[in-house]
């Protein structure tokens, strides 16, 4: 296969995104004076997903990839920050979202509560048809859109899928149908959160060849949200990885997954089981707490770096502790966030050893 | 003597639609200290594995075969006899730490309830125990005054575990302890689980659908499909060499990263694990195996010898085997 060569015109940008989520306070206390805790769920991300592009959005829970997910899909709305989509700023008014929300389609992770177990399959398709007013597209009636959709998504013939319901499918199929919904609006992004996570082994691969299909043989942008990097080494052209609301790494899949810049990155792929393990490090205590981001570069407290005083010895550490950063260009479209990552690169004899 | 034998297990769960096979013809055995993996798709029959070992499983379920737990055989044990051995001889960690405990009773009392309902102490020499089992699943001994809310997943999850440490077992039996945890957080449980496993000398059973976790953990697995073992052998041979086409399946699933084999290129089998009431005939993994061959619809294979401790349920084994000798 020669190297996917996306088109470099990128389908979807993203620009100094800010969601955040204000908690709620007592009456009493919030007489006494106390603060709602505000949630900085996605704090500054910059992003962009080139057309016929996989990337893959990694990171523990509660770093914040499925809100930012969920706010390119208009679903949550930014508090700063603006989206751009072809080109275009993305308006807020009911009519630009609903076109918009056709062409960006998100598939979620647990097919068994996406679909509605009293419609039956061709309904659930076609939902989004008529939601959108198509009745007829390529000079095709809506039968014959839902028909394609679902022979696309590989549930052939389509015909004998129209009367079942979701329970006489199995888990694999109903990824299928619910990746048919999604094809049916022929979007241009499709955006997939934890899309094999809930079924079985044996049945991921297939899906996942399915998705690769839809972006080589329609050009369909995907963003997929997962936490687990062996996926994504399955299927992506680039990873982006999120912490605490930001990006902290992004590149290609290659690149990130072999040769990380991060050490949150190198953390996240010391924890990806495999024989022989369990001698590695771990980065200890839960997944952080957008409520409280540290000040600095917002991993510092966490960071192996700084507890083997690599950073220290780089002359960084004060730096880690006192200021934050934004995304640096390391190696040819390879970013990270890191003080001591740009330390090394800026040393005169190019540092190897990361 | 094996901690934990089983000898031919067959499990039917009584419907209205009849009864449901879900294990049918299970072998296993852990010796002291030996951790065994058992591995295998939703609807494989595993967790049913697990409920039948302690005798959990809902009434006018038929089992037969034989449970040998320390030598003792489990399925014609008295009730008496049964509560005792339960906690005492195998303990379990279940999946979902989140609902396995009572929310409005605090965790010191839920450990201490075991530890003084089989008799191993009094109320006050309990919570000193509780204490320490706290301290040795890597939590303050303080927090034994916490209530289920108050802590996080991970750490319910070490409760979980402290609890199946109570009654000190010489089984413990985990059923995807990770599975609803976080990346990070599970390595870390791992770890634990590792780490008291070899301090203790316990023997453990380990079920989980991820194969890669085993690998990591497990001394043998063993994989489940449609209600048999269709291989078994030293985890690392097992994962890294399979003899079974489903194993191999299964392994290429958890790919490891810098593999170019599974670069852009996700590996999987066609079809869906069968359902336990419509096992195909003959080898029942054969309407998805890449590799059939004409007689796999009609013999039904059995766990043939494949390589050094390890047996594989493939009628390619002995034709393998025969031809390079």
């Amino acid at each position: 296969m020669t190297e996917t060569a996306p088109g470099d015109a990128p389908v979807l940008e993203v620009r100094g995104l800010h969601v955040s989520f204000e908690g709620r306070v007592g009456l009493g206390a919030g007489m006494a004076g106390k603060k709602a805790t505000r949630s900085r769920a996605v704090d500054g991300v910059d992003l962009t997903l080139l057309r016929g592009e996989v990337l893959a959005l990694a990171g523990e829970s509660g770093c914040g990839k499925t809100t930012l997910a969920r706010t390119i899909m208009g679903l949550e709305r930014p508090k700063q920050g603006e989206i751009r989509f072809e080109g275009e700023k993305l308006g807020t008014s009911a009519k630009i979202l609903r076109e918009y929300r056709r062409r960006v389609q998100i598939v979620f992770q647990d097919p068994t509560a996406a679909l509605n177990p009293r419609q039956t399959i061709y309904e659930s398709v076609a939902e989004g048809l008529r939601i959108h007013g198509i009745t007829n597209q390529d000079g095709l009636t809506e039968e014959k859109l839902v028909a394609r959709a679902l022979a696309r998504s590989g549930l052939r013939p389509p015909e004998r899928f129209f009367l079942v319901y979701p329970h006489e499918l199995s888990g694999g199929q109903r990824q299928r149908v619910v990746i048919a919904g999604a094809l049916v609006l022929e979007p241009e992004i499709i955006v997939a959160d934890e899309p094999v996570s809930s079924l079985d082994a044996s049945v991921r691969g297939e899906i996942l060849k399915l998705l690769l299909g839809l972006r080589d043989d329609f050009g369909i942008a995907m963003l997929v949200v997962t936490h687990d990097l062996g996926l994504a080494w399955t299927i992506a052209d680039r990873v982006a990885v999120m912490y605490l609301g930001r990006i902290v790494e992004i590149g290609p899949a290659e690149d990130v997954l072999t040769k990380p810049l991060h050490p949150y990155t190198k953390a996240l792929l010391e924890v990806v089981p495999e024989a022989g393990g369990l001698s590695r490090p771990i980065l200890s205590g839960e997944a952080p707490d957008p409520t409280h981001i540290p000040e600095g570069c917002r991993f510092h407290p966490r960071c192996p770096e700084i507890v083997s005083s690599a950073a220290a010895n780089a002359g960084v550490e004060a730096r880690c502790r006192g200021e934050d950063l934004a995304l640096i260009e390391l190696r040819p479209g390879h970013f990270a966030a890191c003080h001591l990552a740009a330390a090394r690169r800026d040393d005169v004899v190019p540092s190897t050893s990361t | 003597m094996s901690v934990l034998s089983v000898r031919d297990l067959q499990v039917s769960y009584k419907t209205q639609a009849g009864p449901i096979p879900a294990v049918r013809g299970v072998s296993l055995d852990i010796d002291p200290g030996e951790v065994l993996g058992l591995a295998g798709e939703s609807g494989c029959g595993k967790s049913t594995v697990v409920n039948a070992i302690l005798r959990l499983l809902p009434a006018g379920t038929t089992v037969s075969g034989e449970v040998l737990l320390n030598g003792e055989d489990v399925l014609s044990m008295k009730p008496g006899r049964l509560r005792a051995v339960r906690w005492t001889g195998a303990s379990v960690v279940f999946q979902g730490a989140m609902h396995a405990m009572n929310p409005v009773q605090r965790i010191g009392d839920q450990l201490a309830e075991a530890i003084v309902l089989h008799g191993q102490a009094g109320e006050k020499e309990a919570l000193v125990r509780v204490g320490n089992l706290l301290e040795q699943v890597g939590m303050p001994p303080r927090r034994l005054r916490d209530y289920p809310h108050e802590l996080s997943g991970g750490q319910k999850q070490r409760v979980m575990i402290a609890m199946a440490l109570a009654c000190s077992p010489s089984l413990v039996i985990a059923d995807e302890p990770t599975t609803a945890l976080d990346v990070m957080v599970q390595a870390q449980v791992l770890t634990l689980l590792n780490k008291l496993q070899r301090e203790l000398g316990l023997a453990m059973l380990f079920i989980t659908h991820d194969l890669s976790v085993l690998v990591e953990v497990c001394d043998r697995l063993a994989i489940m499909y449609a209600g048999r073992i269709v291989e078994e052998g030293p985890s690392t041979p097992v994962f890294e060499t399979p003899a079974h086409p489903y194993t191999e399946a299964l392994a290429a699933a958890f790919p490891a990263i810098g593999d170019q084999r599974f670069r852009r290129a996700p590996s999987g089998l066609g079809g869906d694990p069968p359902q336990p009431e419509s096992v195909p005939e003959g080898c029942s993994f054969h309407p998805r195996c890449p590799l059939a061959f004409d007689e796999c619809p009609t013999i039904v294979p059995e766990l043939y010898e494949a390589g050094e401790a390890r047996r594989a349920a493939c009628l390619l084994v002995p034709k393998r085997e025969a031809v390079a000798p």
